[in-house]
């Protein structure tokens, strides 16, 4: 399985996304500048997180109306999968790929710190490794992470098993506690904490790199079903 | 040549934690009378005049300047005098 880190000007968590799938996992991955990209060869498309363009107007707008996002969606649309993490997790969200917005913490606050997460659904591409329930700890860092959508939305989220992870606890205002959603077809999540930097016990917590291996072991299989 | 000025505020219902910031500043230095404070932004454009211009400004508020999740916006168009 081949991934492509999308790297936007503003971008900081392009590394630590690279890291993770090339070097902790061992599959291939590229660093993917947002100019005059191609996507077309890639399984896999990560949207790190950041502040792409510097959270010009609101985190995520400018982004969402790249060039590389009609790219993105149009490989969406193909069943790729598409994991935006924080600020790209905003993209996302901006870019109409997934509903609702990212607002500012209800405290003002930019938080840094690791937390619990509840797994809410693990029959998506992205989650198969974990446990319905089961509870791990991710970083944060976000000062825009405080998750809204109107009540039509939500009733919709749920009805179709959305949401992906809550926090344990409610830091940020998010409604329902959603940390992390995903598209009603299942193949884009985003996400405000990161998987990334959680993927070496020596770091604190590996417990997302199941993230990972999650879709690379989804890709193989539907590789497989498919040659 | 017109002057468009795009405001957006949060929707009504949406909380706005600066603007309860603000309140609360306001109150603390003494002026009680504040019940509450809602921050938006403002955007000043400098337009070509031709047609459809109101129903394009429109399609860049839907589009870019606002969200429209979360929020509301409006818009004036003047002779662009000054700018």
């Amino acid at each position: 399985m081949k991934f492509a880190v999308v790297v936007f000007p503003g971008s900081n968590c392009d590394r630590d996304m690279y890291h993770a799938v090339k070097e902790v996992l061992q599959t291939e991955a590229d660093l993917v500048w947002y100019a005059n990209s191609n996507l077309e060869n890639y399984d896999g498309i990560l949207i790190p997180g950041g502040f792409s363009y510097g959270d010009y107007l609101r985190s995520g707008a400018v982004a969402a109306t790249s060039d590389v996002m009609k790219q993105i969606k149009e490989q969406a649309a193909k069943g790729k999968p598409v994991l935006g993490v924080c600020n790209g997790f905003q993209i996302l969200t901006e870019a109409g790929l997934l509903p609702g917005a990212l607002m500012r913490n209800k405290e003002l606050s930019f938080m840094c710190h690791q937390e619990e997460l509840i797994v809410q659904n693990e029959i998506t591409p992205f989650t198969s490794g974990y446990d319905k329930g089961e509870v791990v700890r991710f970083p944060i860092a976000h000062g825009e992470g405080n998750y809204y959508c109107d009540e039509e939305t939500l009733a919709e989220l749920k009805a179709n098993n959305q949401i992906v992870f809550t926090y344990k606890n409610n830091l940020n205002g998010s409604i329902e506690n959603i940390a992390g959603i995903i598209n009603k077809e299942g193949n884009v999540l985003g996400m405000m904490p990161h998987p990334e930097r959680a993927v070496e016990k020596l770091l604190g917590s590996d417990d997302g790199l199941r993230l990972f291996k999650s879709m690379v072991q989804n890709w193989r299989d539907t590789y497989a079903a498919n040659a | 040549m017109r002057k468009v000025t795009v405001y957006i505020t949060l929707k009504q219902g949406v909380l706005d934690p600066q603007g309860k910031a603000i309140q609360e500043s306001l109150n603390s230095l003494g002026y009680n009378e504040i019940e509450d404070a809602r921050v938006g932004k403002y955007i000043e454009l400098k337009v070509e005049d031709g047609p459809n211009l109101e129903a394009r400004v429109t399609e860049m508020c839907d589009k870019l300047l606002a969200n429209p999740v979360i929020e509301d916006y409006r818009f004036d168009v003047e002779e662009a005098e000054g700018l």
